[in-house]
């Protein structure tokens, strides 16, 4: 019965209803169990998203919810002024394929832009941004 | 994009035929919901303004609603949405009711199906915006009659648009997770009114009475602050699942007739709710609270679990079935 509080009695059609419903409730469990994946979002950072850090950092490093293609994907850190400072040495951690790192130079004080754009394994694009500052 | 306003529909089939050749920006990608960094999830009881492959399965929807006598309303109903070109989806969907009231047997059937079609015709990642039109059907006589479903269709070209806050100013970083979502449409009945004859059994005569079907406007809009985007572009504050992935919402779904005598009576239901969106589905619950006593006196409630079918099943739904 689809509600408690009723008490009619259920003719063919509401049979065949609950039926069809158990049906594709079935389907839709079966269907997130077959192999799959999806989009790839930012799991955490570091420098943690719009933090205000001290000490400058070495590397960008961003754990993503999907395994990456690592041909596609990439990161960028521009400064305030929109330079790119980051060395380009784009790279997937060999022990962790949703690991994406980029090498930075010694940064100086200021305001700092992440963007990164990746590919998860499945060919699904994801962008997106954030900042952090280095504070001395 | 979902179809579960009730107000709109009760139940339905989808169609819609979109045109239009307006020059956009390129989409970034083929998938549900996104407009640069901004992740719009699909809203409950008002309709999102993005084509994409998806699946609500189910809608369950549970309200009294004003007499004599009162009734007790429970609806189950479901949405497929499939991007059949780029930028462009066709939504199909229906319901079953059950409506009871007391002392009595439950009344049960099927809602009148709708069939819809949307077609994006903007997005600009930069400012989290996108802009779509489609057609909604309402197919009349497909559900039962003595549900309330009407005898004839009614089509609802809409204006659909989604906005993140994104773009603020650095120094309104807590507001950056804002966005709102929202519907303008004009509800067009194919039936201007319908007659119903009584006849006296005293005295023979006759008498005819008619209700007229207005045309009417239909609108809602939902204020959404998203968590995700709060932690994965605003500011790591460190939540833990599942708050991380919460979209805290308010959903507004409105209806006001425009005519036929019958033009000054706005409907609807304010729907204060939460959605948490996951990789594969995401589930949502709000609150149906109407906003006067024309439109009830009683908090109904509405729960919806909802599949990305790109993400689900990436073979077959992460690109238009036709085209590129």
């Amino acid at each position: 019965m689809f509600y408690p509080g009723f008490s009619a009695n259920l003719s063919l059609v509401d049979k065949l209803m609950k039926a069809v419903t158990k049906s594709l409730f079935t389907a839709c469990m079966l269907l997130l169990t077959q192999e799959s994946w999806a989009h790839a979002f930012v799991d955490h950072a570091e420098p943690a998203v719009g933090s205000q850090i001290q000490a400058a950092p070495t590397q960008v490093k961003i754990w993503f919810t999907q395994k990456l293609e690592p041909a596609m994907s990439k990161i960028q850190v521009f400064d305030s002024t929109g330079l790119e400072v980051d060395k380009r040495d784009v790279k997937i951690d060999q022990s962790n394929a949703a690991l994406l790192t980029v090498s930075l130079p010694e940064l100086k004080p200021g305001k700092y832009k992440v963007v990164w754009r990746v590919v998860s394994v499945d060919t699904h694009v994801t962008t997106g941004d954030f900042a952090f500052e280095l504070t001395r | 994009m979902s179809f579960k306003n009730p107000s709109v529909s009760r139940g339905a089939v989808l169609f819609s035929v979109s045109i239009l050749t307006f020059v956009a920006e390129p989409f970034s990608a083929f998938s549900h919901g996104f407009a640069g960094n901004r992740f719009f999830p699909a809203t409950i009881t008002t309709d999102d303004p993005f084509a994409a492959s998806e699946l609500s399965l189910p809608t369950f929807n549970e309200i009294r609603q004003p007499g004599p006598p009162p009734v007790k309303v429970f609806d189950i109903s479901t949405d497929l949405s499939v991007l059949v070109l780029p930028r462009t989806a066709l939504t199909i969907g229906d319901g079953y009711s059950i409506q009871k009231v007391a002392n009595q047997n439950a009344r049960t059937g099927f809602d009148n199906a709708t069939l819809s079609g949307l077609y994006e015709f903007f997005e600009s990642d930069k400012h989290e915006t996108i802009t779509s039109i489609g057609l909604i059907w309402d197919i009349g006589g497909s559900g039962r009659h003595s549900l309330g479903n009407d005898s004839f269709s009614t089509f609802t070209p809409t204006f659909y648009f989604g906005k993140g806050f994104g773009d603020l100013p650095d120094n309104l970083p807590f507001l950056r997770p804002f966005a709102i979502t929202g519907t303008l449409g004009l509800s067009i009945p194919t039936r201007v009114a319908n007659e119903s004859i009584a006849v006296d059994p005293v005295t023979g005569q006759k008498t005819v009475s008619v209700d007229h079907n207005p045309d009417t406007l239909q609108w809602g809009l939902a204020l959404e602050y998203s968590l995700i985007y709060l932690e994965q572009h605003v500011k790591d504050i460190g939540l833990k699942a599942p708050f991380d992935h919460l979209i805290p919402l308010v959903e507004f779904s409105m209806s006001t007739p425009l005519n036929r005598g019958i033009n000054e009576l706005t409907t609807g239901t304010i729907n204060p709710g939460v959605i948490w969106s996951g990789q594969y589905y995401q589930v949502g619950v709000e609150a149906i609270i109407p906003i006067n006593g024309h439109t009830g006196h009683n908090v109904g409630v509405i729960a919806q679990v909802h599949f990305y079918l790109d993400d689900v099943l990436p073979r077959i739904f992460s690109k238009p079935l036709f085209g590129r």
